[in-house]
This record gives structure tokens, C-alpha cells and sequence, in this order.
């Protein structure tokens, strides 16, 4: 389904940093997401966030980076909340935090669902989410095109 | 914002899944409640898949805890105010 034109915002939220493609997932969809003019904001843990950090040294793509715990925080006592929301699975945590931004943010929520694991990861979301989908652990390819046909504007 | 490290806490599982979690508590614990992802207990927020289930021991609470590279943990913590809070959340 095309998303909306007219957001304002995105959340990434990272999984664990030992997954190789997701520092190069996040900037190739952060990328995708400010050709639109869409704020992007990446959540995750220090090493996750340094990655990301690092690789986009001059903030080309991301906008700002939250400490993940700061993050659901104030999502949960509603400070603060995005249009579009992306959340990074690879491990059962990941599921855990897709279902816990699907309850405390009124996002649409996209997972980003990778790993040799990944077509068990994808049964177990049993509720309203764009899942996109890819068996792959260190290609990003598979997963940038998902993105690419998943990731469409409504024009 | 608040921290587990900071209390003391005995690890019940370690890098498990929400699943074996949930089970445990209703396995093992005659007392236990449901609540939301997000639910403020010890000033963190609790993170899972709904209906995320905490065990009462005693004085002491049976919750999970995730964190994004080692999965989670199933921790019992001393906790008088947050059993009363659970119980008036219900």
C-alpha cells in the first residue's frame, strides 16, 4: 500500500549492531525518506547508534540519533510520536520491541525483518504491520529491494 | 531515567524469549497479572509482545526485561509498591 504523501517524521528503531545489513539498511532508507522531506530520527543502543553515527558522519541522511531506552520513554508517555515507524528484527528482542512500538506509537509501522530466522520472526507478528522481508544476514540487497517495492508514495 | 542495574535483582531466566518468559510465570506463580508494552514498573518501561504477564512472589515481582543484543530476562525484584500498583492497574 502507497504511503501518504505529507509526513513530517520517521522513526528507525535499531535491533542488535552484529547484524551486518542494518547500518546499511537504515541509511539507504533514511535516504529514501528525506528525498520526501521526511525528518528521520534513529533510536538504538550506543554501538548501534555509533554505527550510524559514523557512517553518516556529516548527517547527510539522519537527521538525530536517540538512546533507545530515552526513546520508548517518552513514547510511552507520549512526549513525543512519529508518522512512520521502522523497527529492525533479527533476534526474538526485536519482535518484542515491534510489538511494543505497535502499542505505544500510533505510527505506521514497517518491520524490517532479516536473519536466517526470519520467516519464523515474520509468523509471529499477528497484528496490524507492513512486514518486509528477507532471509539474507550479511547482503543488503534483498532487503533494499523489498524496501523498494514496500516503500512506495501516494501520489 | 531509571535503571535496573541500579536494584538488586536475582535473574530467574537469561537470554530467552518473551514466550518462555510468559510461560514460566503462569507455570510457576499462582499470582500473576497482565499488562501493556510500555507499562512504567522500577522507572523503566517494560518491553514485549501483549499481554506481557508479571508474576507476584511474596513481596517480590516476576517481570520481563528485554534489551536488544541479549534478548530477555525474567527478573525477580523486591517491590511492595509496584505489586500494589499492578493491582490497581487491573
Amino acid at each position: 500500500m502507497p504511503i501518504l504523501t505529507g509526513l513530517t517524521d520517521a522513526l528507525i528503531v535499531l535491533g542488535c549492531p552484529e547484524s551486518s545489513v542494518q547500518t546499511a539498511i537504515t541509511l539507504y532508507l533514511a535516504n529514501k525518506l528525506k528525498k520526501e522531506k521526511i525528518r528521520v530520527v534513529v533510536a538504538g543502543t550506543r554501538s548501534a547508534v555509533n554505527l550510524i553515527k559514523v557512517s553518516d558522519f556529516e548527517r547527510n541522511y539522519v537527521d538525530e540519533t536517540v538512546d533507545l531506552d530515552r526513546c520508548i520513554e517518552d513514547l510511552a508517555e507520549k512526549r513525543i510520536d512519529f508518522d512512520l515507524c521502522f523497527v529492525f528484527v533479527h533476534k526474538d528482542a526485536g519482535i518484542s520491541y515491534l510489538a511494543t512500538m505497535h502499542s505505544i506509537s500510533d505510527a505506521q509501522l514497517f518491520a524490517i525483518i532479516s536473519g536466517g530466522d526470519a520467516e519464523a520472526f515474520e509468523s509471529m507478528v499477528d497484528f496490524e504491520c507492513e512486514k518486509i522481508v528477507a532471509k539474507t544476514s550479511h547482503n543488503p540487497i534483498p532487503l533494499k529491494k523489498r524496501i523498494d517495492q514496500v516503500i512506495t508514495w501516494d501520489v | 531515567m531509571g535503571c535496573i542495574e541500579e536494584t538488586k535483582y536475582e535473574v530467574i531466566l537469561k537470554n530467552t524469549t518473551f514466550k518462555e518468559c510468559r510461560d514460566y510465570v503462569r507455570n510457576n506463580f499462582s499470582e500473576f497479572y497482565q499488562v501493556n508494552p510500555g507499562y512504567r514498573m522500577f522507572d523503566v518501561y517494560i518491553i514485549g509482545v501483549p499481554p506481557i504477564t508479571i508474576g507476584v512472589d511474596g513481596d517480590y515481582v516476576i517481570f520481563p526485561y528485554t534489551k536488544p543484543c541479549y534478548g530477555t530476562f525474567l527478573l525477580r525484584i523486591h517491590g511492595v509498591d509496584e505489586i500494589e500498583a499492578l493491582k490497581k492497574a487491573q
